[in-house]
């Protein structure tokens, strides 16, 4: 593509207006993805009561307010309790799943495949009604623990995926000398195998973690008032008032996935030089 | 394998035998071991995520009301031949059932129940039941028909038997617009009561828009990060991916506020001259598109960039040495190349498109609710869990069919994240 795109001195006049309004086009796109996002961080800083610019001054008053909120903070705790809980779930059960489905093709292999990556596509709100109904007569629901087993299912899949994907690149004859060398299967997986495929189980780990964070449609079914997280709090903010302190908890958000996203792809970088891609 | 060479003939066949032998144990042994790796995560899924899913599609045609308040009338209900009225046996257990739902206040899930199809049953039901005589004046069917002249009507009673059968269409048939008349033919509902397929509709179509639209924002910054040096495009990507990681409320919440009347792209708008009055941007279809748009645009994005990443320049440069336009290079070599990118991240996004039902609540108006919203509402406002639980089915259904074609055209081991 580049030979078109970064123009050769005897490009035609057309060629020229069409990498500038490919370059204006991309600038654009890439605008509309981020601005939105970063728009918000100014307006949680602002000392006014409203959402609009220009700021009447600056202040940490809605940030005071936010840490201040008892309801706010054990939203909070609940969201986190949660997203822990499922994450170490989620990430045991579907490392495991991932090496079964890398060692051997069983019978029914795709369609267990099929299964384990289906709680991403089937749409929340089936989920939600289904394990609602499900939960009630179990005394699931109005519980952390109903809302953390359902979020383990949700986030399995991205587990098993980068998992999966990390094993592919494995190469299964370093086991196999850590087996000539005399380690049973379960010091060979723990000294050989968990060491060089760890960056994806930690990355598999984050994906898990985000899924449950920011769940929002099953936790609006399974929880009650003793139990709210996080994104129902802030569900109910922006329909019901929306205030620059929901514009304080987004921001702390961003802040979040940034950091998240960082770590993912030092993680990649790790994964990929423990596994000589590069 | 060597080793057998060393010993004769006929101790290679022995041990080549035994190897084979010994070969297929182990590769038994490893297919067992797969599937007891396996097996936690499956169970796991078949118990707290698939059983609940079946136990909805079992719920969208279960008709438990009249059978467990009931049991002896639907029994005798379902003996029945449904020609003009019931024998008076079946008169009479009703009466002596309804007397008892009534003394123990169980008739609410069956009242319920007929209203679906009958809409003054409710009261016709409680009014028959309050103050009913324990013995017959003439026969029971007289005396119902007396206390309320519903219960001589053969239609009212082909209804309470539909209500008696083990399982109902009801509530999927009124998934789609229909109904069962008097005589148990399928007909259209009235057409003012006709919402459902027009939702189906309005779903699909909301999740097809919002589908072009990612792939016309997506196609040209995906090729335009393609082609820059890699230096270059992992730093675009961190634009595309920070959206990716951030908690969908946070962008959504965003949205409500930039759009809102007072919010930052009127007040712009209005500043640049362009209008004079704020535009309703939220509320309304405008907003649940851009805010849909905005979320989804990088599961376009991803698998387009990362087709685009594996393609060739040399392809292109080949094609126009030999004559061809950019333009024609491009349709004719480089766009064929990208269509499985194309294809993923167009099932992926109109896949999670169909199911949204957090940002068309808070962004969308009371016309912009996908089929989600009416899945909720029937949960948690009306408590009609039959018609939650079969507008459910048709929506998993729909959904597992595009899975279907998903796994079936990219592959499910292509899916990836970031």
């Amino acid at each position: 593509m580049g030979s078109i795109l970064n123009l050769p001195p005897h490009a035609t006049g057309a060629q020229k207006a069409w990498h500038v309004a490919l370059w204006a086009l991309t600038a654009l796109v890439l605008a509309f993805l981020i601005l939105p996002i970063l728009v918000i961080i100014p307006l949680s800083f602002s000392s006014g009561s409203f959402l609009n610019f220009p700021l009447p001054g600056l202040s940490l008053r809605w940030y005071h307010e936010l840490l201040g909120s008892e309801r706010w903070l054990s939203s909070l705790r609940n969201s986190v309790v949660v997203a822990i809980s499922s994450t170490l779930l989620a990430t045991v059960l579907g490392t495991l799943a991932s090496l079964g489905l890398q060692r051997a093709r069983f019978p029914g292999h795709a369609l267990v495949m099929a299964l384990v990556i289906s709680p991403m596509v089937v749409p929340l709100v089936i989920v939600a009604v289904g394990v609602y109904f499900f939960y009630a007569p179990l005394g699931l629901t109005g519980s952390l623990l109903g809302l953390t087993l359902a979020h383990t299912a949700l986030a399995a899949p991205f587990v098993v995926i980068t998992v999966s994907a990390t094993l592919q690149g494995f190469d299964t004859n370093l086991s196999r000398a850590a087996a000539s060398l005399g380690a049973n299967q379960t010091t060979a997986f723990f000294r050989v195998t968990l060491p060089i495929i760890l960056p994806g189980v930690v990355s598999g780990a984050l994906f898990a973690f985000v899924t449950s964070f920011d769940e929002v449609v099953v936790a609006l079914f399974l929880t009650g008032p003793g139990e709210r997280t996080l994104p129902r709090q802030m569900f109910d903010g922006i329909r019901e008032n929306i205030s620059p302190v929901i514009a304080a908890a987004a921001t702390l958000l961003i802040v979040l996935s940034i950091l998240l996203m960082t770590v993912m792809e030092v993680l990649r970088r790790r994964s990929e030089r423990l596994r000589g891609i590069r | 394998m060597t080793a057998s060479s060393l010993t004769g003939r006929s101790g290679a066949r022995i041990e080549s035998r035994n190897l084979k032998a010994q070969l297929r144990r182990t590769e038994r042994r490893r297919k067992l071991e797969a599937a007891a790796l396996v097996a936690p995560l499956l169970i796991f899924l078949a118990v707290f995520f698939l059983a609940p899913i079946v136990g909805m599609l079992i719920r969208s045609v279960e008709n438990s009301e009249l059978p467990t308040t009931m049991p002896e009338t639907a029994a005798a209900l379902r003996q029945w031949d449904g020609i003009d009225l019931p024998p008076e046996p079946v008169f009479a257990s009703f009466a002596r059932e309804l007397a008892a739902g009534q003394r123990d206040r169980t008739l609410a899930g069956v009242a319920k129940r007929l209203t679906y199809e009958v809409p003054n049953m409710r009261s016709v039901l409680f009014a028959t039941a309050r103050g009913l005589p324990e013995t017959p004046n003439g026969t029971w069917r007289d005396t119902l028909t007396a206390r309320d002249k519903t219960w001589g009507d053969p239609a009212t009673w082909a209804v309470m038997r539909r209500a008696a059968a083990p399982v109902t269409p009801l509530y999927m048939l009124a998934s789609v617009d229909r109904e069962m008349d008097a005589s148990g033919s399928i007909v259209k509902v009235a057409s003012d009561r006709a919402i459902y397929i027009d939702i189906f509709i309005r779903t699909f179509w909301m999740a097809a828009v919002v589908t072009v639209w990612c792939l016309v924002l997506g196609y040209p910054l995906a090729f335009k990060l393609a082609s820059l040096p890699p230096r270059v495009s992992n730093l675009l990507m961190i634009l595309v991916l920070l959206p990716f990681w951030t908690s969908i409320l946070v962008r959504t919440g965003a949205w409500v506020v930039l759009l809102q009347r007072e919010g930052p792209i009127n007040e712009a708008l209005q500043w640049v001259g362009l209008i004079s009055e704020p535009l309703q941007l939220v509320y309304n279809r405008v907003g649940v598109y851009v805010a849909m748009i905005h979320i989804l645009l990088p599961f376009m994005v991803l698998p387009l960039y990362s087709v685009m990443r594996g393609i060739s320049p040399a392809y292109m440069r080949a094609a126009t040495s030999l004559g061809a336009t950019p333009f024609t290079a491009f349709r004719r070599v480089y766009l064929p190349q990208t269509i499985p990118g194309v294809g993923a991240g167009c099932l992926l996004v109109f896949i999670l498109g169909v199911g949204y039902y957090i940002t068309p609540a808070l962004v969308g108006g009371a016309g912009d609710q996908m089929v989600s919203y009416f899945v909720a509402f029937f949960t948690n406002q009306t408590i009609n869990w039959g018609m939650a639980a079969a507008l459910g089915s048709v929506l998993l259904i729909a959904t597992l069919l595009l899975y279907w074609v998903y796994a079936r055209l990219v592959g499910i081991d292509r899916m990836r994240m970031g």
